[in-house]
């Protein structure tokens, strides 16, 4: 039934567990069928089967023609977040117990005396140093003290660990003294969780290091044990296909290897939304996309240029303090790199002591939810100004299931902006709509220039349930003249696992001065990373070909940043060494605008992926141009005009290929609404995605 | 009324973006700077101001120290070179302490940005340099001819050509030329990016200008700001701190006086300067006093002419923090850091309870060098050792706050980051074999000072090394807050045991490992009040020590370190012995 190629069955269900809602995707053939749940946090797999009964039930597929399930969770991250994970001790070289609480000696926030920051994941008491000592260039300062590993055994075994997390300085460069220490407490702690730094996060940086291996070691019990009651529910509903895990680089895992490193499977859903973006962006020749994720909490934001969303190493997770840099716990892991700030349906809109309206990051979430849900929220929210600005149907929110109730969402917006700054309700609705789409264009804007990117006449791609409602107010802000609101925009990350391939990423630290570039070390290095990331592909793709990539992390000698850097494939040779360093200028010079003569050029890490090809979807076609016909008319407050204008509204699912309409309108779905501005028009594409195009100006 | 409320709506807009507008000029200058400081610490300052050189908007990254000198910088620059003699093209530097933030090592660039012939704002960025020449970042020059080079308030680009034979110039002064001149195009590139940023912004606004707007933000912080010290009780609090500078102990004395709309800080009868390096200039002085009113007086507000100018900043010229020309001023921030302190004492007595005790403020950089000349012991030169300068950034504990405990091993008011252990060791041949907290290093108190951390380091390579101190709290602790105890003192020494100064560049010998101690943070309120159940769990943690938690937090803790409930409330009940 399975076709070992392309992991594809009959059917093909994609499962994104989120914070408020869980999203099923299900695919066969042709057809696509959705459901969106709530969120049974205690024990998610239940909201998993009940999605999945659903979406099975209305496709008509019965679970034995499921081919492939694929799924992305936040209950890792949530676990982070909420401090939920086991209790976990680590154990490392002494005279450095402190430094994952000493962190960055970094205050994140200038101006707060009373700032906190993040506790980390093990108190100082389940902290143990050991005596051992490698160096830099991993020769043995001080050999490991084994007798001082076999003392902390009862100490654990008193606490009730279980989990434990092994770093030791510079073990990314020789792991001896951390796989002796495993060796001596597995053999004494059977049944406890047992992390080593340089396993799950080669790199040099002691802290971040210590602090992704204790993240690992903190969910993998719980993680074990929900993907194995999920595997158990499956099999009992009678679906018993593969199971594969989407990670935060967007690309998937089996079971085996998402248990042995968890802390990959972190933010998995902004992965699977940015893979869609990517596809999208390719089959619709889009070469420069910013993809736009907004929900119900955050608004994820990726650049994607020749159809690859940016990649990074590094990644902040439950930042605690207002998303701010620093306020979270540094995870060093391969991720797709995105901006995150607390701009969502749900975010709270408040006034400041100057009488600026101020937006999240705090968010009225599922319960109490905006005060339209009528479920006890009283603060306005993004969702309550949407609803007064008559960007959503009071009757039809999510598909007609849910009615919204407009009088709370005025009264509460009265009550919290309009009052303090004397302003009717709409205005601050229109104010509240207009803040949080500059703050999210400030935030597309710095991370652009962190990239060295430009954003002027790239494509947005909006989705995620709040995205097309502000889609494009926020491209006007941005300068860009195209919008996409692709098919099931509602639940775009699921859609995206759909489309990932199967791959997996090393990274390891080798310090090398480009002045000595030896390549014999280096050919030693790719080799084993090479076979390490092939034996995690062909678990899930055990016969389909895959791509190769291998990159560098450069710097001129002694600069704080590293830039990415593309390398050659195959056996490098002394000749590379030129190579090697030409690609590194010039990749410096598309970040900075020029290279800085004469200085030393160093490498600090490597890095080796393999993915199979991924889903390509076909080529988006030109279709012929109709008129369609509106379902009826709705009156819209124009933020940039600040009057009210009367829109046309469509149904999505009754627009076919080909229609084409002019804004004002509101192109009204299930999950969501695409505003159409008087400036623009749209397009629906041949795939049924919705093309908004800036009109030229008269 | 539906309009004005719009239009309210609009300059909020607008004001978000002129703040992001800076903060790309900041992520850009970040991202291109060359020195440690600038690049990890975020040592930089990035601005944009009107014709008249009042600053509309700073970026929020960077470190206190610029808030006000680079904000007051601008104005010296177009006293100098009017605005209406500059061209398109143009850009003006300089490193004058005294004029630009302090000392020799920042180089301020301003750059005006045209549109239409007409300027339409000025951008100003300050970015820390590696080298400036002299005799380096330590401490023992005494004129500030000794620290480097000087640049006067100069044309750097003159209608888009760069002035070559000024970077001649600069490249045969410093120590690491090729790196500051990255700098300095680092600066030129962030102002350039701010402006290209402004003028997008006015084609969307369709604004003429930022005169509007800049009323707008300068009006609107400036009642903010009032509004905020109309809070305060009005009266006059007096606040003296003593530390341990260099050939003497400072007094660092300060005279707060807060009227309607309005907060004046004097620092009359502070202590004279040094004859050493670390003297403050006014401008500095003034940033890091009106940084220690703000975090209590309005700290959300943003940072601009309209938001400083209530708070008022003087000295006497001759006293430590307000040194004359040629006084050396390289480690400025040694006195700088320790202001907020002062301000905190005079604020406490205006309201009590919404300011933290002392800390240890000054920063426990490890500015460490190997190399011919630079130690006493001589270094090999046959190639059997690696020359080496690196400057890691280090902090004691901060002082503890009204309901929180001091954080450890944290900068306030400085926000540097720190390097890893594992980054210095690969690039230099140091070991550091230590870095953890010192316990009973917090000051004890309801709530507890932050601990300081202890740092034993070595070389790996048969030969010496050498350490620019610039620490202080060694002799004088950061001091308590309400009854709360202070913190503990630094130490540095040798493991062979030889003490070290707390000030100027000391050697350590082949093989020897140098022990830093860096100190504690106040505590906040009396011990006896902190709940027992806490001053047990920092036993547990280590953080204290059962000696210290009976005498100084009269918590009994039994050896097999459960809380003896009894023997405490008999402990607690003692006449309590104020520290």
């Amino acid at each position: 039934m399975i076709d070992k190629e392309t992991m594809t069955g009959i059917a093909r269900i994609a499962v994104d567990v989120g914070g408020t809602f869980t999203d099923v995707v299900l695919e066969a053939g042709e057809r696509r069928v959705t459901a969106k749940v709530l969120t049974t946090p205690a024990a998610p797999e239940l909201g998993v089967i009940e999605a999945v009964t659903t979406a099975l039930q209305s496709a008509g597929v019965k679970p034995g023609e499921v081919g492939l399930v694929i799924h992305g969770t936040t209950l890792a991250t949530n676990a982070l977040i909420e401090r939920k994970g086991a209790k976990t001790a680590l154990v490392t070289t002494e005279g450095f117990r402190d430094s994952i609480e000493i962190a960055y000696e970094h205050r994140f926030e200038q101006y707060d005396i009373y700032m906190q920051r993040p506790s980390p994941l093990v108190p100082r008491e389940l902290r143990f140093g050991v005596a051992e000592r490698v160096a830099a260039d991993g020769a043995v300062l001080l050999a490991l003290d084994e007798a001082a590993v076999r003392t902390v055994v009862p100490l654990l075994k008193a606490a009730a660990v279980e989990a434990v997390a092994i770093g030791f300085l510079h073990s990314y460069v020789n792991d001896s003294h951390e796989r002796r220490a495993r060796d001596i407490l597995a053999a004494r702690l059977p049944g406890v969780a047992i992390t080593l730094s340089h396993e799950v996060c080669p790199e040099i940086r002691e802290y971040d290091r210590f602090s992704t291996a204790v993240a690992n070691a903190y969910v993998q019990p719980l993680m074990a044990g929900y993907l194995e009651r999920l595997g158990k529910a499956l099999t009992a509903l009678g679906v018993s296909s593969p199971l594969l895990l989407m990670m935060s680089s967007g690309g998937m895992v089996t079971l085996e290897t998402a248990r042995a490193f968890p802390v990959r499977l972190v933010e998995s859903g902004p992965a699977g939304g940015a893979i869609l973006a990517k596809t999208l962006a390719r089959s619709c020749r889009l070469d420069r996309v910013l993809s736009f994720d907004m929900g119900g909490t955050t608004a994820k934001i990726c650049l994607i240029d020749d159809y690859e969303p940016r990649v990074s190493r590094s990644f902040e997770v439950a930042r605690m303090y207002r998303f701010l840099k620093g306020s979270g716990l540094p995870l060093r892991i391969p991720v797709i790199d995105m901006v995150e700030i607390g701009a969502g349906g749900g975010s709270i809109a408040t006034v400041d002591e100057l009488k600026r309206i101020a937006v999240g990051p705090t968010s009225a979430g599922a319960a109490p939810g905006p005060a339209c849900y009528g479920l006890g929220g009283t603060l306005p929210t993004v969702t309550d100004a949407d609803l007064v600005l008559g960007r959503i149907d009071a009757g039809y929110f999510a598909g007609g299931k849910m009615t919204l109730d407009p009088g709370r969402a005025a009264s509460a917006l009265e009550t919290v902006v309009g009052r303090a700054l004397e302003m009717t309700d709409v205005i601050a609705a229109a104010g509240v709509s207009e803040i949080v789409d500059e703050n999210m264009a400030n935030a597309a804007r710095v991370h652009s220039v962190e990239c060295g990117k430009d954003l002027v006449g790239r494509t947005l791609i909006a989705f995620g349930g709040a995205a097309p409602l502000h889609a494009a107010r926020l491209a006007d802000k941005l300068g860009m003249d195209r919008v996409l609101v692709p098919a099931g925009a509602g639940v775009g990350s699921a859609i995206g696992f759909l489309q990932a391939p199967i791959g997996y990423e090393v990274v390891r630290s080798r310090y090398m001065d480009m002045r000595q570039f030896d390549p014999a070390p280096l050919n030693d290095l790719f080799g084993q990373m090479r076979a390490e990331a092939l034996a995690v592909v062909r678990q899930g793709a055990p016969e389909a070909a895959v791509r190769e990539s291998r990159q560098a992390f450069m710097r001129y000698r002694g600069q704080g940043h590293e830039v990415v850097v593309n390398l050659p494939l195959g056996e490098l040779t002394g000749g590379d060494a030129a190579t090697v360093e030409e690609a590194f200028q010039a990749a410096y010079r598309a970040l900075y605008g020029r290279t800085i003569p004469n200085l030393p050029v160093e490498a600090m890490s490597w890095s080796l992926a393999l993915a199979t090809a991924g889903v390509e979807l076909p080529e988006v076609a030109a279709v012929g141009r109709h008129a369609p016909l509106a379902s009826g008319t709705r009156t819209l407050f124009d933020v940039d005009r600040g009057t009210t204008i009367e829109a046309l509204v469509y149904r999505r699912n009754s627009l076919e290929p080909g229609a084409t309409l002019a804004g004002p309108a509101v192109i009204v779905e299930d999950e969501t609404a695409t505003i159409v501005p008087g400036g623009f028009a749209a397009e629906v594409l041949s795939a049924g995605h919705i093309l908004l195009t800036r009109k030229a100006a008269p | 009324m539906s309009n004005n409320s719009l239009a309210q709506i609009r300059f909020q807009v607008m004001w978000n973006r002129l703040l992001s507008v800076v903060e790309e000029q900041a992520q850009t200058l970040v991202r291109t700077a060359f020195s440690t400081s600038s690049r990890e610490a975020g040592d930089i300052s990035a601005g944009v101001f009107d014709h008249e050189g009042r600053m509309l908007a700073q970026a929020v990254t960077g470190t206190p120290g610029h808030i006000n000198s680079m904000a007051l910088a601008v104005k010296h620059f177009i006293a100098k070179f009017p605005v209406r003699g500059m061209r398109e093209g143009d850009v003006y530097i300089t490193n004058d302490p005294w004029l630009g933030t302090g000392h020799l090592h920042d180089l301020t660039v301003v750059t005006p940005t045209f549109r239409g012939g007409e300027i339409v704002g000025l951008f100003a960025s300050t970015s820390h340099l590696v080298d400036i020449g002299g005799i380096g970042q330590s401490p023992d020059g005494r004129q500030v001819y000794h620290e480097g080079l000087y640049i006067p308030i100069m044309p750097l680009v003159s209608q888009g050509r760069i002035n070559e034979w000024f970077l001649e110039l600069v490249r045969a002064n410093v120590r690491e030329p090729v790196q500051v001149e990255g700098d300095i195009y680092s600066l030129i590139a962030c102002n350039e990016v701010g402006g290209r940023r402004l003028l997008a912004m006015l084609d969307e606004f369709r604004m003429v200008d930022l005169d509007e707007l800049g009323h707008h933000i300068v009006t609107n912080s400036a009642r903010a700001t009032k509004a905020a010290i109309n809070r305060l009780p009005q009266g006059i609090y007096r606040n003296s701190m003593r530390i341990d500078g260099r050939e003497f102990p400072i007094d660092l004395v300060a005279t707060m006086t807060i009227s309607e709309g309005e907060i004046l800080v004097d620092f009359t009868g502070s202590s004279p300067v040094s004859s050493y390096g670390i003297n403050c200039p006014l401008c500095y002085t003034e940033a890091y006093t009106s940084f220690g009113v703000r975090c209590v007086v309005g700290p959300r507000i943003p940072n601009n002419a309209g938001s400083l100018a209530p708070i008022k900043v003087t000295a006497p010229l001759g006293t430590i923090v307000n040194p004359p020309h040629p006084c050396a001023v390289v480690a400025r921030s040694t006195i700088g850091h320790m202001l907020p302190d002062v301000v905190f004492g005079c604020l406490d007595q205006a309201v009590a309870g919404k300011v933290p005790a002392e800390g240890t403020s000054n920063l426990w950089n490890l500015k460490l060098m190997a190399g011919h000349g630079l130690s006493e012991e001589a270094f090999p030169l046959d190639g059997s050792a690696s020359p080496f300068n690196i400057t890691s950034f280090h902090s004691g504990g901060a002082g503890a706050r009204p309901a929180l405990d001091g954080l450890s091993a944290t900068p306030f008011p400085s926000g540097v980051r720190n390097v890893p252990v594992e980054i210095s060791e690969a690039i230099t041949p140091i070991v550091v074999w230590e870095k953890e907290y010192r316990t009973d290093s917090g000051g004890a108190g309801r709530q507890r000072g932050g601990l300081g951390q202890r740092m034993i380091v070595s070389s790996r390579e048969p030969a010496p090394f050498a350490i620019d101190a610039t620490f202080e709290r060694v002799h004088y602790a950061a001091r308590g807050r309400h009854q709360g105890g202070p913190g503990a003192k630094g130490r540095l020494r040798l493991a062979t045991g030889k003490e070290l100064n707390n000030k100027g560049r000391q050697t350590i010998p082949t093989g020897d490992r140098i022990i830093v101690e860096m100190p504690g943070g106040g505590g906040f309120g009396a011990p006896f009040e902190r709940p027992a159940e806490l001053v047990l769990d920092d036993v547990l943690k280590g953080l204290v020590s059962r000696r210290a938690a009976a005498e100084d937090y009269g918590v009994v803790i039994t050896e097999a370190m459960a809380l003896d409930r009894p023997a405490t409330d008999r402990a607690r009940a003692q006449p309590r012995r104020l520290p």
